[in-house]
């Protein structure tokens, strides 16, 4: 039953993600983009823990987590940087 | 018991997809930045949560202690999320105060 509903919910989070590339791509203003990558990593996230239930392997929760980690300092640095102009005070 | 678990997890799928769509479709729709933040910021973060305890659902029906931890470290990752994503969003929305974005009203003129 959850062999049909895995890659539904593969498909959906697809289109999820091709919504946010659209803003990502066409953002009127910088901060529209960080925001974009900043729900395209918790999607991507999403998917690495999926994946990991679908084919029976561990490795992906490895993935999904440094994903996770990553995609936050990325977040805040990118959103530092442009408060003062660098990162470091 | 086999098909309620299945019904279950089906379930608390079907919502975090619901939620993950509907922050999609917020972020395109949404008329300015600030306001954009509320479908990213939330909805996202109750969409892992869902998701993930679906699928902990069906994964601790054939129990073992290897199942157990992996459900553990997939709570954990949903644990992170749940500090990092507001933390973001806090921070997303300091460097656009600061750089003197003006919040968007009706009134606003479209350029």
């Amino acid at each position: 039953m959850l062999s049909i509903a895995i890659p539904v919910a593969f498909a959906l989070l697809t289109a999820a993600q091709l919504l946010n590339l659209y803003r990502l791509l066409k953002g009127p203003s910088l901060l529209d983009r960080i925001l974009a990558l900043d729900t395209m990593y918790i999607d991507a996230i999403a998917m690495f823990i999926l994946m990991g239930v679908y084919f029976h392997s561990a490795v992906y929760f490895e993935a999904a987590l440094i994903i996770s980690v990553m995609g936050f300092i990325g977040t805040v640095a990118t959103s530092k940087f442009l408060m003062r102009g660098d990162i470091l005070e | 018991m086999h098909i309620l678990i299945n019904i279950a997890a089906i379930f608390f799928l079907a919502m975090g997809l619901i939620f993950f769509l509907g922050g999609a479709v917020g972020i395109i729709r949404m008329p300015d930045f600030y306001s954009r933040l509320h479908p990213a910021g939330k909805l996202d973060t109750l969409g892992i949560f869902a998701m993930v305890l679906g699928l902990v659902i069906y994964n601790l029906h054939h129990f073992s202690i290897e199942v157990l931890l992996l459900s553990i470290k997939m709570f954990l990752i949903v644990f992170f999320v749940f500090l990092a994503s507001p933390t973001a969003t806090h921070s997303i929305v300091d460097a656009g105060m600061r750089a003197g974005l003006r919040p968007w009203t009706r009134k606003t003129k479209k350029e």
